[in-house]
């Protein structure tokens, strides 16, 4: 790719990230939001957080590992359950990569 | 005469601090922890760029317009492999296609805001943000004007950060990141994000629902399964919901 073609991609590419940012923004500000969905906007953080989340966990080398051989399946649930009782994020990550890094330790994971 | 809202102001805010900016200052300061995360994420981004023969202000000049990590990534591999502008303006598209969701879900937040704060706050709408913000925006612990000044620094704690971490990741390269682990630091930040957001029966369906088909949904192609697996999540609240009766609620 030539360094115009390039910089017209990554231009293009910028526009249309900020279109999506912006698109919702500007369109409930204007016509206001109905009540529908106003209701399911409520939901959206949890579903969407999870839905980040699980993934990157119960696919960590690729494929689906259920077991407790996935190191980092099992530190994500320690770490999650340090952040239910503590709402502490710093706990939170260093629980999770001291599990992690211990699991590694005694050779479980990768 | 001192009057009864004087009063108040006085007991909250030190003089010396107007609320904006300690608003500002908050939003920044519960950012700091994710900012860790950020960094071997920017660093993978600016080494894997500078690998493929980006210069360093291609690879800055991405993370300025695009700042979105996952679909940087990305456009970085299909470039060096030979795509199209189209090819990779409509990769682009459909991985940040969250953003619509994120900006419908924040949407409600900035309503009362004139033009420019709205859109300079979407440009600021990453994963990071809207995840550090939403949360503690839907608990109404923040009111506006606090609101977009909370936002912004949050926002723009992780634009620099982005930034830096791009920068370093171009002249340094990703060797710092090898060996630790560190790219755990990032599913770590989400759950820390995700655990404040399930707070009752309803968001904690809707996490269940979304969590069982974001397994299922990850066979899709470019990132479309999160989209997917978030309205399933939001579509099964609302049908429980119209099943079960609002009464119960």
């Amino acid at each position: 790719m030539s360094t115009p073609t390039l910089w017209l991609t990554i231009l293009g590419a910028g526009a249309v990230t900020f279109a999506l940012r912006f698109s919702f923004v500007l369109l409930l500000g204007r016509v206001g939001i109905p009540s529908f969905l106003e209701r399911a906007l409520r939901y959206v953080p949890a579903a969407v957080l999870t839905a980040v989340v699980i993934p990157l966990l119960f696919y960590a080398e690729g494929a689906l590992d259920l077991s407790l051989d996935n190191g980092r399946l099992v530190a994500g649930v320690v770490a999650a359950l340090i952040c239910w009782r503590t709402r502490s994020v710093p706990l939170t990550l260093i629980g999770g990569m001291a599990t992690l890094w211990t699991l590694q330790a005694v050779g479980i994971g990768a | 005469m001192t009057t009864t809202a004087n009063k108040l102001k006085g007991i909250h805010l030190p003089k010396t601090t107007p609320p904006a900016a300690a608003a500002f200052v908050s939003g920044a300061r519960a950012i700091v922890p994710v900012l860790f995360a950020l960094l071997p994420f920017g660093l993978a981004f600016g080494a894997t760029a500078t690998g493929n023969g980006f210069s360093p202000i291609e690879s800055l000049g991405m993370s300025v317009f695009v700042a979105a990590g996952a679909a940087q990534l990305a456009a970085v591999q299909l470039i060096s492999g030979g795509a199209s502008v189209a090819v990779v303006v409509v990769t682009v598209l459909v991985i940040n296609l969250r953003f619509m969701l994120y900006g419908a879900s924040l949407a409600p937040h900035f309503r009362s805001l004139p033009l420019w704060w709205k859109s300079l706050l979407s440009y600021h709408l990453t994963d990071q943000a809207y995840a550090a913000t939403i949360t503690r925006f839907d608990a109404g612990e923040t009111e506006e004007p606090d609101k977009r000044w909370y936002y912004l620094g949050t926002g723009l704690a992780i634009w620099t950060t982005w930034q830096v971490a791009t920068m370093m990741g171009v002249f340094l390269g990703a060797w710092v990141s090898e060996g630790w682990s560190l790219d755990f630091v990032l599913p770590l930040v989400f759950i820390a994000l995700v655990v404040p957001a399930v707070k009752d029966r309803t968001t904690g369906i809707a996490a269940l629902a979304a969590g069982v088909a974001s397994v299922f949904a990850t066979a899709l192609p470019l990132n479309l399964g999160l989209i997917g697996a978030a309205l399933i999540g939001v579509l099964a609240v609302l049908a429980t919901e119209t099943l079960t009766g609002r009464s119960k609620r």
